[in-house]
């Protein structure tokens, strides 16, 4: 018989019991090399307020492009302390913010650089399995023909860019209805 | 059909630096089956109707980013923290019980080294949580926060209460049946899965939509705990098992 992959369950509104131990919203310490970016953004649901109880999940290479993994067999440095995931919940307002450093490009399909990006989950009550996006840099020269933005429509890339609101600061929202709908991902889940 | 322009492709290759961008070949995940995971918008769970995403989601091919993901040195779990029944000066209120299990891939192979969160309420089915205002008495010896590393066989292994059902507002007479809360990582970005795990016998799992938002029958049924000899300590805790399946890879064959 063959098995099946378990199926997934909302995280519910008491998730903070079970996973708070684990939160992260300063993803590179001191000594990590790279450009330091705070990043702040809100989830907001289909009727354009805040959701106060959603978990933002982020997991990124280091500014050479390289991932804190070994499937990563890339002849690119490690960078130590440096372990790439974030885990942050939202506040009262659905906002959400966390600071680390732009990630260097990795490979995409056919060797083809990829944009920097982080990879995001989004985890709430209400959604039955998780949320899957990517949010991308603001100005970078490999927007134009990262692979993965070029299977979105132009008009939706945007929602997948975060905005530039200072120096060293970017914004960042996760829409999950309506006209300005984030692009989620479908990795055959 | 259109030629390849052998030709170009090799000048493009012979210009880039062998270093710059390396060429791997990324084994994706499999695609679960039809009917086996939730659909995002579940009417009869009224909080997913304006949470649910309304837009296709867009298909993606497996990347280095999403083959690779998060992983935690053992030493961040203590064996104290598998234990929520000795987390605090005296024992909780409830029905002690085993909860067991292994972390497999579609494969029958086990998931060794990965973390396993778990959150639950208390025996009179009220969470350590400000947002839970359900009239149940809190426990002040039980938090209901576990977590755990597998070893390398797969396995995980918690000590707890049985949690006890509640009432919710989803409609009507709701009620949540017994469940616990499960958060695992696994190799990848792509096996990450939260899910929850029931009791056998629950008269409430019929009427949940949570439990009953998968379509498939068999599916849903993998939800529920086995109660499990094995594991029951004599005098002292009866035993579940449950396992948790993550996604295979593309590339490895199903086991028969």
């Amino acid at each position: 018989m063959r098995v099946r992959a378990t199926t997934s369950q909302t995280v519910g509104p008491f998730f903070e019991l079970g996973l708070q131990w684990l939160n992260c919203d300063n993803l590179a310490g001191e000594g990590v090399a790279g450009e330091r970016v705070a990043i702040q953004g809100r989830v907001i649901d289909g009727d354009g307020v805040g959701v106060p109880d959603a978990l933002v999940e982020v997991w990124q290479a280091n500014a050479h492009g390289k991932y804190a993994h070994p499937d990563d067999r890339q002849n690119k440095p490690l960078e130590p302390g440096f372990r790439g995931y974030g885990r942050i919940p939202t506040d009262q307002r659905g906002a959400f913010a966390f600071a680390t450093i732009k990630p260097g490009p990795v490979p995409g399909p056919r060797g083809k650089e990829q944009a920097p990006h982080l990879v995001i989950s989004v985890f709430m009550r209400g959604l039955m399995r998780r949320l899957t996006t990517r949010m991308y840099f603001p100005g970078d020269a490999l927007l134009a023909t990262d692979p993965i933005l070029k299977l979105v429509e132009p008009a939706r890339r945007s929602t997948l860019v975060a905005k530039i609101i200072g120096s060293g600061a970017l914004e960042w929202n996760v829409v999950l209805q309506g006209t300005n709908e984030t692009v989620f991902f479908d990795l055959g889940l | 059909m259109a030629l390849r322009p052998k030709q170009k492709a090799k000048k493009r290759r012979a210009k880039e630096p062998a270093d710059s961008v390396q060429r791997h070949v990324v084994t994706g995940y499999r695609a679960v089956a039809v009917g086996t995971q939730p659909n995002h918008l579940h009417r009869p769970y009224v909080s997913s109707i304006k949470r649910s995403p309304t837009r296709p989601l867009v298909r993606i091919p497996y990347t280095l980013s999403e083959i690779t993901g998060p992983t935690f040195d053992p030493k961040l779990v203590s064996n104290a923290d598998c234990d929520l029944t000795r987390q605090h000066k005296a024992a909780p209120l409830g029905e002690r019980i085993v909860v067991s299990g292994r972390v497999l891939d579609e494969g029958n192979r086990p998931l060794s080294n990965t973390l396993v969160e778990i959150w639950q309420a208390n025996a009179a089915g009220r969470y350590q949580h400000e947002v839970d205002q359900h009239e149940a008495p809190l426990d002040p010896n039980f938090t209901g926060c576990g977590r755990a590393v597998t070893d390398s066989e797969g396995r995980y292994h918690f000590v707890t209460i049985r949690p006890g059902e509640y009432p919710w507002r989803n409609h009507h007479n709701a009620w949540r049946p017994a469940h616990i809360h499960f958060s695992i990582f696994g190799p990848a970005f792509a096996t990450r899965l939260v899910t929850q795990m029931y009791f056998p016998g629950d008269p409430l799992l019929p009427f949940d939509p949570i439990f009953n938002c998968t379509a498939d029958e068999k599916a849903r049924r993998r939800l529920i705990s086995v109660f499990d000899w094995d594991t029951t300590i004599p005098e002292h805790a009866l035993g579940y098992r449950f396992d948790l399946i993550l996604r295979g890879c593309e590339a490895t064959p199903m086991e028969k």
